[in-house]
């Protein structure tokens, strides 16, 4: 997908139980979503680390998704609760760093709903690609 | 340095299809570690398989990527590939390039770019793996079979044959669930009662199996193997151990206004009840909300009458705790409400009724002891409508209603008109269907049956309204065969009423972490391949709580369910997942952060002592994992300020350069 001719490099963290099987969901009912949008398999969204996000921006991705199950379905009970709250203080600072809130963003994604998941890259993709190039962050020792 | 192979899968057209599988192969050549790369046709394929390991043991490969569809599917086959061949399984990654790739992007330049980009990213990651060894757990020969209907019962007793403990845990009074209700069965036209109570009996009187009645499960604590379940026994105010079901009380009561379940309030029982003759266990229950007794202390009849001495007035809830090594869901199916079917005068009549009612007013135990009368006045009807699909295959936009087939509908649909016009020769039938499905043995000769030989009137097409008018009720819908409006006087609707999962299926899903589809059925493992077992190991999947199903499909299902089980009680231990938590106790501070956020308890602490320099010794409380009872979430690897817990096979550096390979 390209706005303005930009097409921006999107992380996706997938929770290997929900929205994983989600993605593989899009994909077995050939629901397109935008290339740009690469996914890193995790066991729960709460394995995470902010640091992770942050090691993308630095590195030159343009947004950064997290996707786990809906609160209360999650497979280890509570990891997305954690993820919840982590991300909610990650978000909190991004405006501090020099990250556009809308470069990241975290959705609930159960293994059902492949449909989700293509509508959410899709729109992911658009928000961002808008946005433009993440340059505030990138350190320029870290050649892209 | 990692000696690494690439196999890029064609997966025949599927990948290669829009992914140039041979550029693939050759621009992973040049990573660093990759010492070997080439692409096949089909990689899960034998001859695919030999082709790894022979290339294991040639280029001497310390790891492996596979380039193919998601590892959800084949990463268990290529792990025992690898093992094969001499391999820890652990050092095998798969990059996603079918379900994420080539199954979604069209272009052929975009799709080969992504499928690069993936492959190096497991590139990246499969050069920090560590070989893995997993731990064992070992597994409690019992399992817990949640819903006494059909698919529990059959469940139940193919796990007990085979020599396991299974304990049936069925919320109402009586197991059996909605077979028991039902009249004949399709396509046969056997006596649903005739088959059904031999096995409710074989269950009870099985030396294996226990009865949970007028239970409910409310806490499942645990993993597969391994599970502790709570139940809460429901008090019945009568002691099960005691009462013989002689059905004395149930003729003293003097509270005879009771809305009666089984027969779905088409007529009254009394406070104190059994539910039906064949029931089992074959023991009274008291119902507390119309119980003169229980509500103001004044009564006591029963307890008078009873000989046993089994009424139990002061009777609480009991709770038990048991383990278990699997569990089954078999929680079934309900119809829908048709309160809000107005358009079918389901409230304003009661000559309008449901499937499932017009089984019961056509069975034998019935509230009109098999005779076929109109519930508003007793008489005799001589036109009868059926209306399929009300609430089945509705637009996603219409709230009442569930976009799926119901699935039996057709069928029982052509069974009630068929039986109607065998006993009553006289009565006019008509089926209003938006189409008749009948895939099935037997099935579709079944249906024409019905239309050939009872001359049952089918219509293709839908109904608008039906009117009360006197005691008529006027039914108007199309025909769309013959193109004209049509307007029935009919004595009686019946509403094929779409099913739906049972209520208790969705708290009950939560507690398994067993996960749902947007209609609360249980999704399966796998839809083609594992269809009986659910995501969550140790949790299996049975009858209607899957997805709408009939009675032949549901037995098969129960068993299919019972075999993988019992496959599973067999084994004496259970290898567990090796990607596990692990604390560095040097950088480990002994904050408790982890201990904390861990969901299983799987974290606790202990004393270490530590060699400090000039021969002095320093102890230190410091965190270690339970690798039995962790299940790798990783919750406490961000927790930990100090960065000392990490978590095997997913480790903080593997996600980092898999992020650093993405963002190249």
């Amino acid at each position: 997908m390209q706005v303005n001719g930009y097409k921006p490099l999107i992380v996706a963290f997938c929770c290997n139980w929900c929205s994983y099987a989600g993605a593989d969901l899009a994909g077995s009912n050939r629901l397109s979503y935008p290339a740009e949008v690469k996914i890193i398999r995790v066991p729960c969204s709460c394995r995470v680390n902010p640091m992770f996000i942050l090691r993308a921006f630095q590195r030159g991705a343009d947004g950064v998704i997290l996707c786990g199950c809906h609160p209360g379905d999650c497979h280890y009970t509570s990891g997305n609760y954690f993820t919840r709250r982590r991300m909610a203080a990650l978000f909190s600072m991004l405006d501090f760093l020099g990250i556009e809130r809308a470069r990241t963003r975290v959705e609930w994604v159960s293994a059902a709903e492949g449909a989700k998941f293509a509508a959410t890259m899709n729109d992911f993709v658009e928000t961002v690609a808008a946005l433009g190039e993440n340059k505030r962050l990138e350190d320029l020792r870290c050649k892209r | 340095m990692q000696r690494i192979g690439v196999f890029v899968c064609w997966c025949g057209s599927n990948i290669a299809g829009t992914v140039d599988v041979h550029a693939v192969a050759d621009a992973l050549k040049n990573e660093p570690g990759v010492v070997f790369s080439t692409q096949y046709q089909y990689m899960c394929s034998q001859a695919g398989q030999d082709m790894i390991k022979e290339a294991i043991k040639e280029h001497r490969l310390s790891g492996i990527v596979i380039c193919s569809c998601s590892p959800r599917m084949h990463e268990a086959t290529f792990r025992k590939t690898a093992q094969a061949a001499g391999l820890n399984p652990y050092m095998v990654e798969i990059a996603n390039i079918r379900e994420q790739c080539s199954w979604i992007h069209k272009d052929m330049a975009e799709g080969t770019e992504k499928a690069i980009i993936l492959g190096k990213a497991a590139i990246a990651k499969v050069n920090l793996n560590a070989p893995l060894t997993p731990g064992e757990s070992p597994v409690t020969k019992r399992a817990l079979v949640i819903g006494g209907g059909i698919a529990g019962i059959q469940t139940a007793l193919d796990i007990a044959d085979a020599g396991f403990e299974v304990d049936i845990v069925e919320k109402n009074p009586t197991i059996g669930g909605k077979m028991a209700q039902l009249d004949k069965t399709f396509p046969t036209l056997d006596c649903a009662a005739c088959i059904l109570t031999p096995k409710m009996v074989d269950v009870a009187q099985h030396e294996k199996i226990r009865i949970f009645s007028f239970s409910e499960v409310t806490e499942v604590k645990g993993f597969v193997g391994n599970f502790t379940a709570r139940i809460m026994k429901k008090a019945r105010y009568v002691r099960e151990d005691i009462c013989t079901g002689c059905g004395l009380c149930t003729e003293k009561c003097p509270q005879k206004k009771v809305p009666n379940e089984f027969n779905l309030g088409m007529d009254n029982r009394r406070a104190v009840y059994i539910p039906f003759a064949q029931a089992v266990p074959k023991v009274a229950t008291i119902d507390p909300n119309y119980c003169t007794m229980l509500k103001s202390g004044k009564c006591g009849l029963c307890a008078k009458v009873c000989t046993a001495g089994a009424i139990d007035y002061k009777q609480k809830d009991e709770f038990i705790e048991e383990k278990y090594g699997a569990i089954v869901v078999a929680t079934g199916f309900n119809p829908i409400s048709m309160e809000k079917y107005d358009e079918f005068a389901y409230n304003q009549s009661k000559d309008v009724v449901t499937s499932l009612e017009y089984e019961r007013i056509m069975n034998a135990a019935g509230p009109t002891a098999g005779k076929l009368l109109r519930p508003s006045d007793g008489k005799h009807p001589h036109t009868i409508v059926f209306v399929q699909c009300v609430g089945s295959r509705c637009a996603a936009c219409d709230e009442r209603g569930k976009e799926y087939c119901s699935k039996i509908c057709c069928m029982y649909t052509a069974k009630h008109a068929m039986l109607t016009r065998d006993k009553y020769p006289d009565t006019d039938v008509y089926v209003f269907y938006i189409d008749v499905r009948t895939p099935g043995k037997n099935f579709d000769e079944f249906y024409r049956r019905a239309v050939e030989d009872y001359g049952v009137h089918y219509i293709k097409g839908m109904v608008g309204k039906v009117t009360p008018d006197g005691d008529k009720l006027i039914v108007r819908g199309s025909d769309l065969i013959g193109n004209k409006q049509l307007n029935i006087e009919a004595d009686m609707v019946v509403l094929a009423a779409a099913i739906e999962p049972d209520k208790s299926a969705r708290p009950l899903a939560t507690m398994l972490t067993a996960s749902m589809d947007t209609n609360d059925f249980f999704t399966e493992a796998h839809p083609k391949l594992r269809p009986v077992e659910s995501p969550t190991a140790g949790v299996f999947l049975s009858g209607a709580c899957q997805g709408p199903k009939d009675i032949p499909d549901t037995v098969a299902q129960a068993g299919a369910a019972a075999s993988k089980v019992i496959g599973l009680l067999a084994k004496n231990k259970l290898t567990g997942n090796p990607c596990v938590a692990k604390s560095d106790e040097l950088m480990c501070n002994g904050c408790s952060s982890c201990e904390r956020v861990c969901p299983y308890g799987a974290i606790t602490y202990v004393d270490k002592e530590f060699r400090m320099p000039n021969r002095t010794t320093l102890v230190r409380r410091v965190a270690s994992v339970n690798e039995a009872v962790c299940q790798g979430c990783g919750a406490c690897t961000v927790a930990c300020p100090s960065g000392a817990m990490d978590l095997k096979g997913f480790a903080n550096k593997q996600i980092m350069a898999e992020v650093d390979a993405i963002c190249k």
